[in-house]
């Protein structure tokens, strides 16, 4: 058995967006949400990820921006560290172990230097009781550091993050679980607990979900499962404490949240609207209805210019403050269950699957984004529990994606089962598909699976369709006959049986000259150019549950899964049964890329993978336990570009990618260790001392004052402060015209460059008086040339200044430096 | 617990009348309640909100506000009219012509030395309070349409006054007004329509609050006379205002049902800058909210669906105690039934008319459980209107059925029933004795050879009937020298006793062979709601307010050893908890050991020979136990036996024939009766 060291099983691509409640930066300009191991950065405005904050090993549990410096932000997450980014430019910055899963992450600018996250009371990691702890940042300078000084504030909070938030000037931390809610003071040192009883006559339930704390004033707000929102005052008092209640809310609020300012609180649920309440004027609320899906979290912007809110169904909305929606950042649409296959789009090698209701969701992997939605049922969808419709239930591919053929099925309690089988032409001028044919009732009962035939050169194409009404039908493009402007459809070409069985999986040979069928026990081959059974082949016992035909070498052999845990293969060319092994195969899959195979097989509540060749009797790779519960699903998806790995036990991932479904509807996949450092080469690291601020004037001088300083070593100069009206650079930014000067971007980008290849050790000397410049350049507030010389005169006026913080504008000035500094440099590289 | 044939009654259409207004004297704990019939009623929030007196209205007197200056009463209506109470004799003691038009408020300073009132004509007038009655002291500027709405600043020196669309504030030394504040109108459609101050609340402070019928509390500031808060309350009327003795607390009650809380409280912990923030919202009435109160405990509300509901506050109390649970008082806590036992026929009273009604019959036989075919239906017999504009204060029917009298707090009259199985003759008895003027309470003896009616100081005048004639006899005064009215009297079987209870909550047993006063019963510091005399063991049993039972030995003048047992083991506190006073009590002479008692929601049969149920037992009631298996049965068997089969229980008495009348009114069919209330969006609809 290969050991599996080197590889691992990761969130990558199309995992949930929705899992934590996003972060919008200071200027609402980013937008952070934790999305698998990683923290993506949209834009706000254009719905793009920016980048990928990568680094963590395990699910992202939180994100938050650092109240000290708005343009970093921390992450926490169940591998037990928490990471500071400076998230504009995609730098990890510092790294704490906290050693325990993490659970959620606060902070609050009147708490310096502390951290609050949310553990596990017990050290037993599968502990249901969680505690708030406040984390004591360590104040070294290392990149990576040990944080083990924590102190415990609340015993038994809730593990859901939006249950705990800090009280107006960090005073208090309000936490709410079950039926109580509980304050904590933190100057008093004392806690104020609430309860609330479980139920009313009217049978509503009183079970806290969120709160949110007034800015303010000493307000909480706190959701409920009844969809009621109680607004607490008064809690510092045992028994005088006081709530008024704004029900709106059909059932439970799942989030609510007050602006910054105080004036509104945002309150969303199951509806899909956001409502607006007016704070003080409970009476006066807007709404923001047809949001598409259940809201789960809300966010506000710092400067509450952009709201967003986090749907059930994987969804970011971007909205203004003046409730109108301005940007969707859709992820991958996940149900409960995925009834069609996972497929991969052979044109555009996006991922295929169930997406909103009677759609097919087209998913680029690589780009983690949604292409598209193909509506197929083109039917409305009525929302209301318990209403059958119609949904997509098969979906296949051709070759060279030009067909796609769909099922949709409705079964309604007492009526009969409605089916649909449907074929869609790739459209190339339209770049979509097109619906070309319609067969209602194809099949009397449900279709139990569905193929195209593989052949690459072919002209004509053909589905095999096997149902549980004993036939498989196989359907064929014809020309139309009578008139000419009709273009071809898809009529029956044959209809097959065997001993009045029931089909259950059939499959193309790579070369499309067989066509195995398996009915229970049995398996047919036929061939269909004649529609000729050639043999049958049959292992007893179990009911066969699988069949997969070999790839490329391995294409004389036919592997087959059944029922009572056997994994058979059988050779064509002799039709004897070659090995078989006794394994519980839950899923079985051929690379189409190559002639591996792979296994899923469930084994004690868990899943192990085995990855195969059919004809070697040693598996290529095996992991125990990928995750947990059954893999009902799971795709091979190729690459964009073959991955070069030598080691025996991970090249079957060089050329396509597996990717499966765990019973939670994550997405995993399969990473090496290579591929692993090879993206982590790729994000950038930078220490950059706390203290100081980056501005542009920072970055521009920097190299200057490190020539000057260069020269008056030199030349022992008792002069200072030079003017750098001297510098070269300087006096070419300034006395050219500017409609002659090349764009400020391209300058910029020199200079940035220079600053990054000289810093040497003399830097830290030179910090004190580089700030004090800086100060004085904040004042000004300017991003002109002129006062940047200017202001090299008067920097001894100001003695002792801490780190400047940035304005809004010149932060925003600096990311715009940064942002177009980076392609320019990439255009330059490559000219 | 032994079976009955049980006349279901439900032909009593009892309809209780809207409620007006509202005081509370917070001094005494006395809630003063006026209907819209006139009829004002006085609870004792004290002892267990028994509702004490009852003073029957008048036509064509609605009280539109009421005041309480220290101990006293008084009342001003829409006719124009002060009016002051006689609280001892249940009687208006003077009226007084205000010269204004209608009045539409009356409020008193926290000195008590004088009242103020708004009238139609736009004038505020202060009359002083003196000893005996009041005097016109002086007109305040008059304005330009009617005052809706008074309140005195805790100093006295200012009022303020709801207006149509304004609010303005008077000095009350110097009669001008030194502030006027312009209230906004509605939106939209109700912009042409001026706005009415339905209340305004004046603090010590110097904030102002106003309640609308644009709907919204509005916080003023009244020393600059600017606003300074609008709280939206609800999209119809808030009618009334109440605010806390400590001012931290503020009553809202709204045409929608609803009562809203605001709290005067610092935004943030520290800070001790407060405001006025709307917190709780309590919904207990299906329509307007008339009248609040609010006391140091609990939020008192009454309006259009007739019930008094209070509503405890429950950060003022202590929890699961008889004063946090929630109260609807939805019937008077006096019989408005009286039953002729032996001739089958029942007397409703209503406040302008008497109903007799005869009950069916049935020969049927059934399970228990079952109803049986009736034979002959229940007829009204007789209806009989009253005299005069006063309010019937008290009726009472003989039991054989041959005598009906009632009172009003002018005259009484007496009546003479013939009935011989289909037709039915009434005659008034002409002359009746000139020392029966008007009485509290009326009571036939068993024989019905004796009329028995209560008048001041808690005297009681017998009467002796005869065909030809009748005669007076005696009166019967107790020797405390109490002024307090009777509100219960009970005659003994054998009539040898009778026993009266008044609003000082003595009880007075008097030998009507000896015609003097027998004993007086240890003074208990509740009202008792129910009593009677058993008829062979002479046994006094009373019920007070607070749900205790008493037994007391007429012929030994000492609590009986029952009674006695009961007391050192205390009552169960499920039955303590009970919210309704028991309003009736009766015995069933089958067996001499059975005590039948009911209150709204529930008869009960206590059973003397049995033991008396454990605190930690259960209290199961008739129909769980029967439920149970026989050996289990016996076991939690106890002396308490609760039927809860009948609801909405204004009468259950036991006939000669030993069947049981039951007169239920349910609160649905009262619900039913109400006018529309306002229209409210509801979900889903």
């Amino acid at each position: 058995m290969v050991e599996h060291g080197d590889i691992r099983v990761v969130h990558r691509g199309g995992s949930k967006i929705n899992f934590r409640e996003p972060v919008l930066s200071h200027d609402s300009r980013l937008l952070l949400c934790a999305s698998g191991e990683c923290v993506k950065v949209f834009s706000s405005s254009t719905e793009e990820c920016v980048h990928d904050l990568q680094g963590h090993t395990d699910l992202v549990t939180g994100v938050l921006l650092n109240p000290s410096n708005h343009l970093q932000a921390y992450s926490c997450s169940a591998d037990g560290t928490v990471r500071l980014w400076d998230f504009t430019d995609g730098i990890l910055i510092k790294t704490l172990v906290v050693g325990f899963p993490i659970y959620s992450l606060y902070a609050s600018a009147h708490h310096n230097g502390v951290l609050f996250i949310v553990i596990s009371m017990a050290s037993d990691k599968r502990s249901e009781l969680f505690q708030l702890a406040a984390l004591h940042l360590p104040q070294s300078g290392d990149q990576l550091v040990e944080a083990r000084e924590f102190s415990s504030v609340l015993g038994d909070v809730s593990s859901n993050p939006a249950a705990i938030a800090f009280g107006q000037g960090g005073e208090y931390i309000a936490s709410a679980k079950g039926l109580h809610l509980e304050v904590y003071f933190f100057k008093k040192q004392k806690s104020y607990r609430f309860s609330l009883k479980e139920d009313n006559k009217k049978g509503a339930k009183n079970t806290f979900t969120c709160l949110s704390c007034h800015p303010k004033d000493d307000c909480i707000a706190t959701g409920h499962e009844d969809g009621k929102i109680r607004l607490w005052r008064n809690f510092n008092h045992k028994r005088e404490y006081t709530y008024s209640t704004l029900h709106w809310h059909h059932s439970a609020v799942s989030s609510v949240r007050f602006t910054p300012e105080g004036t509104n609180l945002l309150s969303g649920g199951v509806e899909s609207v956001l409502v607006q309440w007016r704070y003080n004027q409970e009476t006066q609320k807007d709404f923001l209805p047809r949001l598409g899906a259940a809201i789960t979290h809300i966010a506000v912007s710092p400067d509450g210019e952009l709201f967003c809110t986090a749907h059930s169904d994987n969804k970011l909305t971007v909205i203004q403050s003046c409730v109108k929606v301005s940007a969707v950042i859709q992820g991958l649409v996940k149900g409960e269950s995925v009834r069609t296959d996972l497929m991969v789009d052979p044109r555009s090698k996006a991922l295929v699957l169930n997406g909103k209701p009677g759609h097919l969701q087209f998913y680029s992997l690589q780009r983690d984004k949604q292409l598209y939605n193909l509506d197929i049922v083109q039917q409305e969808y009525i929302h209301e529990s318990g209403l059958q419709q119609f949904e997509v239930v098969k979906a296949a591919f051709d070759t060279r994606g030009n067909w796609l053929a769909t099922v949709e099925e409705r079964k309604q309690k007492d009526s009969t089962l409605e089916l649909n089988l449907k074929l869609w032409a790739y459209d190339e001028q339209t770049q979509s598909f097109v619906l070309n044919t319609t067969v209602s009732g194809p099949h009397e009962a449900r279709i139990t699976a569905m193929c195209f035939c593989h052949t690459a050169d072919s002209q004509t194409t053909m589905l095999v369709s096997a149902s549980q009404d004993g036939h498989f039908k196989a359907w064929q493009l014809a020309e139309a006959a009578q008139t000419e402007d009709e273009g071809p459809f898809w009529s029956c070409d044959f209809v097959g049986a065997y001993h009045s069985l029931v089909p259950e999986c059939c499959c193309f040979s790579a070369d499309g000259s067989l066509l195995a069928i398996s009915f229970q026990e049995v398996v047919t081959v036929w061939s269909p150019a004649s529609w000729e059974l050639l043999t049958t082949l049959s292992q007893p016992p179990g009911a066969i549950r699988d069949l997969c035909f070999g790839r490329q070498s391995c294409s004389k052999y036919l592997l087959g899964t059944t029922a009572k845990n056997l994994l058979c293969c059988w050779n064509l060319l002799t039709c004897t049964l070659e090995w078989s092994t006794s394994m519980d195969v839950s899923l079985l899959l051929s690379d189409p890329l190559s002639e591996n195979m792979a296994a899923f097989c469930s084994h004690a509540g868990c899943t192990d993978l085995f990855v195969f060749k059919p004809s070697e009797p040693r598996p290529l790779f095996s992991h125990k336990a990928i995750c947990s519960g059954k893999v009902t699903r799971a795709v091979f998806a190729p690459r964009e570009e073959m991955l070069e790995s030598c080691e025996e036990s991970s090249q079957w991932l060089n050329r396509s990618q597996l990717y499966f479904l765990t019973q939670y509807m994550d997405l995993m996949t399969f990473i090496t260790k290579a591929e692993e450092d090879r993206l982590m080469a790729s994000s950038k690291r930078l220490v950059i001392d706390d203290s100081v601020a980056v501005t542009p004037f920072y970055l521009l001088l920097g190299k200057h004052r490190q020539q000057q300083q260069e020269k008056q070593d030199r030349s022992f100069s008792a002069e200072r402060n030079q003017l750098p009206q001297g510098s070269v650079a300087i006096k070419e930014l300034l006395h050219t015209p500017a409609h002659v000067l090349p764009s400020a971007s391209f300058l910029c980008s020199m200079f940035v460059r220079s600053l990054l290849i000289s810093v040497t050790d003399s830097r830290e000397e030179k910090k004190s008086e580089e700030e004090e410049m800086e100060s004085d350049k904040e004042e000004e507030s300017e991003c002109e040339m002129e006062a940047s010389t200017m202001g090299q005169g008067q920097t001894a006026e100001a003695q002792e200044t801490a780190a400047p913080a940035l304005t809004k504008a010149q932060a925003r000035e600096l990311r715009r430096v940064k942002k177009l500094d980076h392609s320019w440099l990439s255009s330059l590289l490559d000219s | 617990m032994g079976e009955f044939k049980v006349h279901r009654v439900r032909f009593f259409d009892y309809m209780p009348s809207a409620i007006r207004a509202m005081a509370f004297n917070s001094r005494t704990e006395r809630l003063a309640l006026s209907r819209a019939d006139g009829a004002l009623e006085v609870f004792n929030f004290a002892d267990s909100y028994f509702q004490e007196k009852v003073i029957p209205g008048q036509d064509g007197r609605a009280v539109e506000a009421l005041c309480w200056v220290r101990g006293r009463l008084f009342s001003a209506g829409l006719n124009g009219e002060i009016t002051e109470y006689d609280l001892e004799n249940l009687r208006p003691k003077y009226t007084m012509e205000a010269y204004g038009g209608p009045v539409w408020t009356i409020c008193s300073n926290s000195q008590g030395t004088h009242l103020a009132i708004g009238c139609e004509d736009g004038t505020v007038k202060i009359f002083e309070v003196l000893e005996e009655t009041i005097r016109f002291q002086r007109n305040l500027d008059r304005q330009k349409g009617r005052i809706i709405s008074l309140s005195w600043h805790p100093s006295g020196a200012l009022i303020a006054a709801g207006m149509m669309d304004m609010i303005k504030v008077f000095n009350a030394e110097s009669g001008h007004a030194t502030h006027r504040l312009l209230v906004e109108r509605g939106v939209g459609a109700s912009k042409s329509r001026e706005v009415v101050v339905w209340s305004v609340a004046f603090l010590s402070d110097h904030t102002i609050i106003s309640g609308d019928s644009a709907g919204k509390v509005q916080v003023w500031d009244g020393v600059t006379g600017t606003l300074v808060r609008t709280h939206l309350v609800t999209k119809w009327d808030v009618l009334a205002l109440s605010v806390s003795r400590d001012e931290s607390s503020l009553l809202a009650g709204t045409s929608e049902g609803t009562v809203v809380q605001f709290q005067f409280i610092s935004s943030t912990v520290d800070q001790h800058d407060k405001e006025w923030v709307r917190t709780r919202t309590f919904k207990n009435h299906t329509h307007d909210v008339r009248a609040l109160a609010h006391t140091d405990t609990a939020v008192v509300s009454g309006g259009m669906d007739t019930q008094l509901v209070v509503r405890p506050l429950l950060e003022k109390v202590e929890k699961n105690t008889q004063e946090s649970a929630l109260r609807k008082i939805a019937f008077p806590h006096r019989s408005l039934v009286s039953c002729g036992k032996k001739a089958g026929m029942l007397l409703f009273q209503f406040h302008g008319h008497l109903e007799l009604w005869r009950l069916g019959e049935s020969d049927g036989h059934g399970k228990p459980g079952d109803s049986l075919p009736v034979k002959r239906k229940p007829e009204k017999l007789i209806q009989l209107k009253r005299k005069g504009d006063d309010h019937i204060c008290c009726s009472a029917l003989s039991p054989c059925g041959g005598w009906l009298a009632y009172s009003t707090i002018s005259s009484v009259r007496l009546y003479r029933l013939q009935y011989n199985g289909s037709n039915i003759s009434i005659t008034k008895v002409a002359k009746l004795p000139k020392v029966l003027r008007s009485a509290h309470q009326l009571c036939f003896s068993s024989d019905s050879s004796k009329l028995f009616a209560s008048t001041t100081h808690s005297s009681v005048i017998i009467i002796a009937l005869s065909q030809s004639e009748c005669k007076y006899l005696h009166t019967l005064r107790p020797k405390s020298g109490t002024r307090q009215p009777v509100h219960l009297m009970s005659a003994s079987e054998d009539g040898k006793w009778l026993a009266t209870a008044n609003s000082d909550c003595e009880i007075h047993v008097y030998s009507l062979h000896k015609l003097k006063l027998h004993c007086t019963v240890p003074v208990y510091s509740s009202c008792p709601t129910a009593m009677a005399i058993h008829p062979t063991t002479s046994n006094l049993v009373m019920v007070h307010a607070d749900q205790q039972i008493f037994e007391y030995s007429l012929v030994q003048k000492e609590y009986t050893e029952w009674s006695r047992k009961l007391q050192k083991q205390g009552l169960h506190h499920l039955w303590l908890a009970r919210d309704t006073p028991i309003t009736h009590l009766t015995f069933n002479p089958r067996n001499p050991a059975h005590i039948i008692m009911h209150d709204t929601y529930m008869f009960c049969i206590i059973d003397q020979n049995l033991p008396l149920p454990d605190q930690k037992t259960l209290f199961y009631n008739q129909m769980t136990l029967r439920s149970l298996p026989e050996p289990e049965r016996t076991s939690h068997s106890h002396s308490f036996k609760i039927c809860k089969t009948f609801q909405h229980l204004l009468c259950v008495s036991l006939l000669e024939d030993h069947s049981l009348v039951v007169v239920e009114r349910p609160l649905l069919d009262i619900a039913s009766q109400l006018p529309a209330p306002v229209r409210q969006k509801k979900f889903a609809t």
